[in-house]
């Protein structure tokens, strides 16, 4: 059993109104020093494949439907 | 004219839809998305607004690999009219069919409420009959409805005259309202025969309920 870890994040550059409520939020609660908070998603998957082939499935799976590259970034971790 | 109305799991606004081109005098039908063909004869598709499949992942993003999307991307891709309100327009950018993609708005809320909107450009099959610079009030109700494109991208909307609609004030001068890139409301595709706003034509048919300038737009589809 393979597990993939994806995680999306809005990309640099294109605003991330729900980080920055966050930021807002925290900065208010007297946490101070933070510069920047963004919030994703992570999406875990098991996958019946080898580790050596789930690579190129879950970006071919990012790119279909799990990310919108207009947008969105994304990250694959293998475990 | 023959409408098709698409129908997802979660939509809620085919049944408006079909009243507002019914009341215009046309005949409508509504299509199931495991539907892999469209009617015959059709003039227009309009993927309607709703939440499908719940919003899930993406607003848009599921309900755009449905069967009955390809059937759509194929009669857009042969120059047939396509018309994405709300839910719709967020369907037909995760398709693919236009430019740009719809973020949660800026201040986190729905927003519920009547709008002015801009006529930017209507030299097209849907503004055809609305004037440029004009003021039009139609209702916005949405959570992701902040239109992003970037840089290139944008500038090539402009250049060819794809902007459609912006959101203002009564003198049409643009305000923010979810965050889109400048003020965005409505956009069409380079060819101009794929359009998608997040405002609601097909809910103001009707003075008495606030507006009636959807009827303009929706009719322009006759020309």
């Amino acid at each position: 059993m393979t597990t993939a870890i994806v995680n999306v994040f809005l990309k640099e550059g294109v605003l991330d109104p729900q980080g920055k409520a966050a930021h807002h939020a925290l900065d208010s609660l007297g946490f101070k020093g933070i510069s920047d908070v963004r919030i994703g998603k992570q999406i875990v998957l098991q996958l019946d494949i080898e580790k050596e082939k789930a690579e190129a499935e879950v970006k071919e799976m990012c790119e279909t439907l799990l990310a919108n590259t207009v947008i969105e970034d994304y990250t694959i971790e293998i475990r | 004219m023959k409408v098709a109305v698409l129908r997802f799991p979660g939509t809620n606004c085919e049944f408006d839809t079909q009243y507002a081109f019914e009341k215009l005098g046309h005949t409508t039908e509504l299509v199931w998305h495991e539907e892999e063909k469209l009617p015959d004869s059709i003039d227009l598709v309009v993927v309607p607004g709703g939440f499908s499949y719940g919003d899930y992942l993406r607003s848009g993003s599921i309900a755009r690999f449905s069967p009955v999307m390809k059937a759509v991307t194929k009669y857009a891709q042969n120059g047939g009219k396509v018309l994405g309100i709300c839910n719709g327009f967020q369907i037909l950018t995760e398709a693919g069919l236009l430019p740009g993609a719809l973020k949660r708005n800026n201040n986190l809320h729905f927003i519920s409420k009547h709008q002015n909107l801009c006529v930017i450009n209507n030299d097209n099959a849907f503004l055809n009959l609305c004037e440029k610079g004009e003021v039009l009030n139609v209702p916005i109700a949405h959570a992701d409805g902040n239109y992003y494109i970037d840089d290139e991208g944008f500038e090539k909307l402009e250049s060819n005259g794809q902007i459609l609609l912006r959101y203002s004030d009564e003198n049409g001068n643009p305000v923010v309202v979810n965050g889109s890139v400048t003020s965005i409301a409505g956009v069409c595709n380079e060819s101009k025969n794929v359009f998608g706003l997040m405002p609601h034509p097909e809910r103001a048919l009707e003075a008495i309920l606030g507006s009636e300038d959807g009827i303009r737009m929706l009719k322009g589809f006759e020309a």
